[in-house]
């Protein structure tokens, strides 16, 4: 029934929508679509970025994974290598560093009205995928393929089942988020 | 439901939140949610609209057709959803300037829209060069234990906190 619903595009086209219309609202209220919120993660002034996302990883590691083994879900690990992971990783950095927003936080902060959001982060993103088109015949023959990994996960990395890995992140990653708390950050 | 009109969620709320956004989004669309390909796929469509056709033969965009597809969709979402938000709060405003930045750099927008508009080409072209974004890889990826997303992930906040620090340590006042 599911794989039914996964081929119909205009339904999945219709749930994408939806799907993003509730990441919008919930990135508005956590203060993730504000600038001065993600730069303050960035400095260390503010811990709300990595609260959200740490709270995200952990609820969505161990639901998807119990789906998983449930039959209800596939993963769909990204490939990657140190070339394109760490080197774009990095890239990437940069940008948050200096736009003070992400690709999905900039869509939010343009729905909110912050017109720096659109007319220089969304501008300037278009700009930057496109350039990356432009070299990517180049790249995908040389540095994107430096240090390839493929579609690896840490449990076959460490050759384990998944169950042995997620329980130990998922304490390591909320004895984290209760650190921050009891510091008071 | 004063909750809808709340300025702020917790921070763990909204997490949650999205930790089970993601659940839904593998069941019922069996993908993974990001946002960065969408900006990839408009560039194509908007280059098309000058250059025509042959933009379709580039081998990037074979790859990542220019066309409407599920996370598209979810970026035109994001938008819809941080305006209603905003709009129930009352926080929706025109801003150019975020206070944090006037702080230390003062109040012409020029500045700020260029140093946006920089940040967001190195922003497109690393999230491309790296396959995905804070959405793709620091939450899709991470929670399906995926190394891509962890060593992303990573990259994003060393490259991250380094370049924030210079610009605000080192040349804000």
């Amino acid at each position: 029934m599911l794989s039914a619903i996964h081929q119909r595009k205009p339904v999945q086209l219709f749930i994408g929508l939806g799907i993003g219309i509730v990441f919008g609202f919930l990135l508005q209220k956590g203060g993730a679509t504000q600038y001065d919120v993600i730069i303050g993660q960035l400095l260390f002034t503010d811990f709300t970025v990595v609260k959200i996302m740490l709270s995200a990883v952990i609820t969505g590691m161990v639901g998807v994974h119990l789906l998983r083994s449930l039959g209800l879900a596939q993963l769909h690990p990204k490939p990657g290598s140190w070339g394109s992971s760490a080197i774009g990783g990095l890239i990437f950095g940069v940008g948050f560093g200096t736009l003070g927003y992400c690709p999905g936080t900039v869509a939010g902060a343009v729905g909110q009205g912050s017109l720096d959001a659109l007319f220089g982060g969304v501008v300037g993103i278009l700009i930057g995928a496109g350039l990356f088109a432009v070299f990517y015949p180049r790249l995908s023959q040389g540095i994107l393929r430096k240090g390839d990994f493929g579609e690896l996960t840490l449990p076959q990395l460490f050759r384990v089942q998944p169950w042995l890995i997620v329980p130990p992140v998922a304490i390591a990653l909320t004895a984290l988020l209760l650190l921050l708390e009891k510091v008071g950050l | 439901m004063g909750w809808l009109t709340a300025a702020r969620w917790s921070p763990y709320a909204v997490g949650v939140g999205i930790g089970l956004l993601s659940c839904i989004a593998f069941v019922f669309s069996d993908k993974p949610i990001g946002c960065s390909t969408a900006f990839a796929r408009t560039s194509g469509m908007i280059e098309r609209l000058f250059r025509g056709n042959k933009v379709l033969d580039k081998s990037y965009y074979k790859k990542f057709v220019p066309s409407v597809d599920w996370e598209w969709m979810v970026v035109v979402g994001i938008v819809i959803g941080a305006f209603i938000s905003s709009q129930l709060s009352g926080q929706f405003q025109f801003q150019w300037l975020p206070s944090k930045w006037v702080a230390s750099f003062g109040l012409t927008p020029v500045a700020r829209w260029l140093v946006a508009l920089i940040g967001g080409v190195f922003m497109g072209l690393g999230a491309r060069w790296g396959g995905g974004c804070t959405s793709g890889h620091g939450i899709s990826g991470t929670l399906q234990l995926a190394v891509s997303g962890w060593l992303a992930a990573m990259s994003f906040f060393v490259g991250g906190i380094a370049t924030a620090t210079i610009v605000y340590k080192l040349l804000g006042t």
